[in-house]
């Protein structure tokens, strides 16, 4: 009983006690968090530059075909540069114009095929088929097949970043 | 709605009466301000867990790696610098507060029957505190990380009898190396973490089993944990975290250079609470050393655990505890004295190449010979008349500082073999140069790329000459330079910082001349050979 009234005189303090005990750990909880998910979340500083590779020889694609091709580029991986083997979808249009898709589904990012019988792009994972421009014909993914970007020198076919479609 | 899913949870879990009963525990009426170091401690020590943890997601734990991930963190990512910062100081913050929380409790001497148990257990908890500093410490693997902790390990070994066992347990052996960082980054990240919790889950189980201690003659009602001592402990909390926090952001941690272990010219210091440790050992020459490296700061370990059996008189007041202030001005004046003594002769520049600008030493001197070498033979061979390095040129061949990256060293070598193999209709001559020297031409061209092409291929002749003659007399079959090579000799970097051209000339013809009882065997170089081969190894 006793106990009971001191609270009730003390209860302006009481509560001062707890707005300074949950104000003060809210701020230092935020202190904590905001830097941690700016640290987690933020892209790192440098700026990657967009580096072109030399993919193939212009005349070793047939026009109109389809060929993957096999190249190494350079990736900033964090603290690393790594070189790592890559490949692309490279289809001839004339002397003067390549295309090149990204060679995973716009879907989930498995690897696609063509498929010479249907003269499709055909995604083994969930039967996504695309046509020669990278336009979905059929299955689940949501935009045509990203593309390299392409710039052509002499003969060299140079790739660039990897870009969505611009009929996306 | 909030009380039905309140109901629900403490029926079925228990956890607001478990949280109440933590909170409305009883505490004397004299608790107070002095009382609230240990909840710092507590705090600070679950801060070190979380940033800990957070330098983990972005940190390779390898030697190989450690330095770039650190850098990556702290000059590449935002926050990275503030996160690193509230560990690095966190570490000394937590320090001092331990030892503010061990003084109250040895001043009011709250370690006094039936609380003995408890001061012991806070002892050990203080050792952990310290091991987290020292493993922490090797961690970035710059120069000073390196150096500490070969001093560290070296100090460690100095125990009579089990010195070699302790460095064995360290992986430090055979010298600090991927063992010995591999099992301080285990002790620092598992084991001293769990260690930690755990002890201090007893130590706190102790405080609830006794109480906390009261002031002498305090008869008066019990007050509640909650929310007044908490409230204090609240404020206390948030100073520390406060200065902890503007020292994160204001005071920027150093990285050095990376661990160089043939760096003669660096001085290894000890972080600053073992500042006075390793002033101590000043004191003890030869023989002596052991005694104050490892026997007096053990028998002051000892002497700490066994506090409450040395003063077992009654509790009384803290104003009258005249002898238990002796001791503390003591120990505070001794520690300063060290720690002073120490700081005199700390050299006040340090070293941190986040600050400094790109560009660090010459590309070329990061090569290894082997690859250096290979700039020799690319440049007799003429590689160049065909190959664009780099540049526009129209040239016959392909500009090697963009396809090299396209082949493995087989290929390379088979390709220089017989160039039309590998590729028919090339124009390509072969290459006619032993094994050895077209591995160093690969070796050299795999590391070329578009950014280090024009570093490279202006390389020094004289260095690249040198190289060359290393390479051919195989000194790579006992010696080390940039960490390539094998360890049976010295390691070559740093030379001319520990001999003159004069003794290196001198040694190679005469080996057992200058240094008595070496495996090396003499070289009889072309006045030529002998001066590029110097000229190389003086210049690393």
């Amino acid at each position: 009983m006793s106990e009971h009234q001191g609270l009730q005189n003390d209860l302006p303090r009481r509560r001062l006690h707890l707005a300074v005990i949950y104000g003060l750990q809210a701020v230092m909880g935020a202190a904590l968090a905001i830097p941690a998910a700016i640290y987690l979340l933020f892209p790192p500083r440098s700026k990657k530059e967009d580096q072109w590779v030399e993919a193939v020889d212009l005349t070793r694609l047939s026009a109109g075909m389809p060929e993957e091709v096999v190249f190494r580029r350079n990736r900033v991986d964090g603290w690393k540069v790594s070189s790592e083997k890559t490949s692309a979808w490279l289809i001839k249009k004339s002397d003067t114009e390549v295309v090149a898709f990204a060679p995973n589904c716009t879907h989930l990012g498995c690897a696609f095929r063509w498929e010479q019988r249907t003269k499709t792009f055909l995604c083994p994972c969930h039967t996504s088929n695309f046509d020669l421009s990278g336009k979905v014909l059929d299955g689940p993914a949501p935009r045509p097949l990203d593309r390299y970007l392409v710039k052509i020198e002499g003969t060299k076919v140079m790739l660039g970043s990897i870009q969505a479609s611009p009929e996306a | 709605m909030r009380k039905t899913v309140m109901e629900w949870i403490e029926t079925r879990t228990g956890l607001e009466t478990a949280v109440k009963h933590f909170l409305y525990e009883e505490i004397p009426a004299s608790a107070g301000w002095h009382q609230v170091f240990g909840s710092v401690a507590m705090f600070i020590f679950l801060t070190q867990v979380f940033t800990g943890a957070m330098l983990a997601f972005n940190y390779a734990p390898t030697p190989g790696e450690a330095y770039n991930s650190l850098r990556y963190i702290v000059t590449e990512l935002t926050g990275g610098s503030i996160i690193r910062g509230l560990h690095h100081w966190g570490a000394s913050v937590m320090i001092i507060v331990v030892v503010m929380h061990m003084i109250q409790v040895f001043l009011w001497g709250a370690y006094k029957k039936p609380r003995e148990a408890t001061w012991m257990v806070g002892v050990i908890l203080f050792m952990l505190t310290l091991a987290f500093g020292l493993t922490g410490y090797l961690l970035p693997w710059d120069n000073r990380a390196y150096w500490g902790t070969v001093v560290t390990t070296q100090i460690a070994g100095l125990a009579p009898g089990a010195g070699q066992y302790v460095q064995r347990l360290m992986g430090a052996e055979s010298g600090v190396g991927v063992v010995t960082f591999a099992r301080f980054y285990a002790m620092h990240t598992l084991l001293l973490p769990l260690a930690m919790i755990g002890i201090i889950a007893f130590h706190v189980f102790l405080v609830r089993k006794h109480g906390v201690a009261p002031a002498v003659g305090d008869n008066l009602p019990k007050k509640k944990f909650f929310p007044e001592q908490v409230y204090k402990d609240t404020i206390a909390i948030f100073v520390t975290f406060l200065i902890l926090f503007v020292l994160a952001v204001a005071v920027k941690v150093p990285l050095g250079r990376l661990a160089d272990p043939t760096d003669t010219t660096y001085i290894p210091r000890p972080e600053w609470y073992f500042l006075f440790l390793f002033q101590l050992l000043k004191f003890f020459e030869g023989k002596m050393e052991v005694v104050g490296a490892v026997i007096l700061p053990n028998l002051a370990i000892v002497a700490l655990f066994l506090v409450p059996f040395i003063d077992r008189g009654k509790v009384i007041a803290v104003t009258r505890r005249t002898m238990a202030m002796g001791v503390v001005v003591i120990a505070a004046i001794g520690w300063t004295t060290l720690t002073m003594g120490a700081l005199k002769d700390t050299p006040a520049t340090v070293e941190d190449v986040t600050a400094a600008e790109e560009g660090g030493p010459a590309e070329w001197a990061s090569l290894s010979p082997e690859e250096l070498a290979g700039i020799g033979y690319f440049r007799r061979e003429n590689c160049a008349s065909c190959h664009a390095m780099g540049t526009p040129d129209a040239k016959a061949g392909p500009d090697l500082s963009k396809v090299a990256i396209k082949r493995d060293a087989s290929w390379m070598i088979e390709h220089f073999k017989s160039p039309q193999n590998l590729r028919p209709g090339s124009q390509m001559p072969a290459i006619h140069l032993p094994d050895a020297q077209l591995n160093a031409l690969a070796a050299f061209l795999l590391k070329l790329n578009p950014q280090n092409v024009t570093a490279l291929m202006s390389a020094p002749d004289a260095a690249v000459e040198g190289a060359m003659v290393y390479q051919q007399n195989r000194c790579g079959s006992c010696h080390q330079v940039n960490g390539v090579g094998m360890k049976l000799g010295p390691p070559m970097n740093g030379l001319s910082k520990r001999r003159d051209r004069k003794w290196v000339e001198g040694h190679f013809t005469e080996p057992q001349k200058f240094s008595p009882g070496t495996v090396m065997p003499p070289y009889r170089f072309s006045p030529q050979e002998m001066d590029r081969v110097t000229t190389y190894l003086l210049s690393l």
